[in-house]
């Protein structure tokens, strides 16, 4: 039941067995058909990712302009198609400068610590019944793990190319990736406490009705915090470009730069695809239409709504994302995963839950959710940020004294 | 209520998304975004008669997606870009060179010329404007004593280099004949308006014809 869209890692170990086997390699057959599988299987899947990705810059940067009513890349290339290439051209033929004073290993190295985890999140994505290398039965806290990293890659980057402006931009990005942690953690929680599961196949199997619907307060608390691990708009402090030059990578160029901007481009990508996994139900749909398909087209319908919340709201203060981290989002968690926890405890039959029982979860948790949001906006809407005073000057009471 | 107004910035953007009309579009120059009356009257229709005509492109241009050409008004007083030159008319006295305040226009000319109209007249070789200097005065139009020089009425002159805004005699010649009414009072009392293309032949500009030897013994006898 293997689509021909999406290519596998059986069937090619299989191709690659035969085609040595018949070479003469009886004895070393199996590692070396092993290894080819796997060596010609990432060569794909990583250069499906990064072209993937500069298209993707193409279509964010037209969203976005149509939505903040501009014309976005329209000059190189039928609708500025080909600028990505351009732009890639560009940082590849400019000079590759590290700073003096830099530690020069740390600035090599940050760039690529930053992409391999992102591009080994692809790996156990269940685009189809199995994945690019292999079903992997802890998926989802392999993805939990690597993503971890890039905390890790954005302090080396800051930290490596000594100046002021990187140095502040990794400190709060280090501090706002740690706390945004947590609430990714309580939102995938409950996720696996219906499922049952770790492996991303089967959570994605195990939606008899889409996640999202079930529980959408756990959807809610799982997007926000991906958006601040993603660290785009409104929680791009780590790069807020009015306040700290350009943040972690000021004093990046050239092909570093490249790759910078590529695992930030890539991150959507790749969180848009565990988003459906977890919450959209994973290949499900309809039968004309093959299962890789609709995975991609909900993809795509995530990656509109970071988009639009991108293209919408305006960059937080650092205070404001950290307190939105440990007071809202953390206790929204907290609350989701008890109420999840509650209603399977009382609904589940031999370790299952069905259709019905999900409906019902669902219901009563929409409720919930509209009032648990409502309170929260009242409880933290009404506080605000009291400013001392303005002194008044002393040149206003200038020349009243003469007269 | 607190938290809506986040969400209400999602739908306006969503709008600016979604509604055609409400991108941001560039028209070039003439053209401009017609509204369906607009468009029935630039068509010279009636507008019911317009819809049921062409249904499909009365809803285009509803939602915005529809362009008329439409120039700005102006008044025939207006002083345009391109002169007015009646060689007929001129003499090559080059008073227009000789009042101009920047000394911008060049006036060649020889003696061979024959008697056309009041005066001697001179053969004219060069007539050059340099239009990229000029600040359209009109000294030059004022003090022309044979209404040879006209101020022109377009302003759509743009070029891509300052060499072509030299205006050249063949220019001045070939140029449709639409003088501008201003310090021309002879065309605004003929209602003369530029603007609607029309056209003066180079007898019908002066502010006044030949005098007949008659009107110039009385002229003579008065004094």
């Amino acid at each position: 039941m293997h689509s021909p869209l999406l290519l596998d890692f059986t069937t090619f170990y299989e191709l690659f067995f035969k085609a040595f086997d018949t070479l003469g390699f009886e004895a070393s057959a199996h590692w070396m058909s092993y290894t080819a599988a796997g060596i010609s299987l990432s060569f794909i899947a990583i250069n499906l990712l990064i072209l993937s990705t500069a298209l993707y810059t193409w279509f964010e940067r037209r969203t976005i302009a149509r939505f903040q009513v501009r014309r976005g890349p329209n000059r190189n290339g039928p609708y500025g198609l080909l600028q990505p290439f351009a732009d890639v051209i560009k940082l590849i033929m400019k000079e590759d400068t590290i700073p003096e004073s830099a530690d020069k290993v740390v600035f090599t190295l940050a760039p690529i610590v930053l992409l391999a985890p992102t591009l080994l999140i692809i790996t156990v994505i269940p685009m189809d019944d199995s994945t690019f290398l292999g079903t992997l039965n802890i998926g989802i806290l392999f993805i939990v793990g690597i993503t971890s990293v890039n905390s890790i890659a954005i302090f080396m980057a800051g930290w490596g190319s000594r100046n002021k402006y990187a140095i502040l931009g990794s400190m709060r990005g280090a501090a706002m990736l740690v706390s945004y942690e947590i609430p990714m953690a309580l939102g995938i929680t409950s996720v696996l406490l219906l499922s049952g599961s770790l492996a991303m196949k089967t959570i994605a199997d195990s939606q008899l009705i889409w996640f999202i619907l079930v529980m959408p307060l756990g959807f809610f608390v799982f997007m926000a915090a991906a958006m601040a691990e993603m660290s785009r708009t409104p929680f791009d402090q780590i790069e807020s470009e009015s306040e700290l030059g350009s943040g972690y990578n000021t004093e990046f160029s050239g092909i570093k730069f490249a790759i910078l901007f590529l695992a930030e481009f890539m991150a959507p990508i790749v969180t848009s695809a565990v988003v459906t996994t977890l919450f959209l139900g994973g290949n499900q749909g309809f039968s004309p239409i093959p299962g890789p398909i609709w995975f991609i087209l909900k993809m795509f319908v995530v990656i509109f709504i970071l988009l639009w919340i991108r293209s919408t709201w305006p960059r937080l203060r650092i205070d404001q994302i950290m307190g939105f981290a440990w007071k809202p989002l953390f206790g929204l968690g907290i609350i989701n995963i008890f109420l999840i926890a509650l209603e399977s405890q009382i609904l589940m039959e031999e370790g299952k839950l069905s259709q019905n029982d999900m409906l019902i979860m669902s219901g009563i948790n929409w409720v919930l959710t509209i009032v648990g949001l409502l309170v929260m906006f009242n409880i933290y809407g009404h506080k605000r940020y009291n400013r001392p005073d303005p002194i008044p000057s002393q040149l206003a009471n200038m020349g009243t004294d003469l007269q | 209520m607190y938290g809506f107004g986040i969400i209400k910035g999602l739908g306006i953007t969503m709008k600016h998304m979604v509604i055609p009309s409400r991108q941001f579009n560039i028209y070039q120059y003439p053209d401009k975004k017609a509204n369906p009356l607009d468009l029935a009257k630039s068509e010279g229709i009636n507008p019911v008669i317009f819809l049921f005509s062409n249904p499909l492109k009365f809803i285009k241009a509803m939602i915005g997606l529809v362009t008329i050409e439409e120039r700005l008004p102006q008044h025939p007083n207006f002083r345009g870009e391109e002169f007015t030159w009646y060689d007929q008319r001129c003499t090559g006295c080059a008073s227009c060179a000789k009042y101009c305040p920047l000394g911008i226009i060049k006036i060649v000319t020889n003696t061979s010329g024959v008697n056309k109209q009041e005066g001697q007249s001179y053969d004219i070789e060069v007539f050059d404007i340099d239009i990229g200097r000029c600040m359209f005065c009109g000294l030059c139009v004022e003090a022309c004593p044979y209404d040879a020089l006209h101020m022109g009425s377009g302003f759509e002159e743009s070029q891509y280099q300052r060499s072509n805004l030299i205006i050249d005699i063949n220019k001045l010649k070939s140029a449709e004949k639409k003088p501008s009414t201003w310090f021309r009072p002879q065309l605004s009392q003929k209602k003369h308006n530029p603007i609607s293309g029309e056209t003066v032949d180079w007898n019908e500009v002066g502010r006044h014809q030949k005098p007949s030897i008659a009107d110039q013994s009385e002229k003579w006898a008065k004094r």
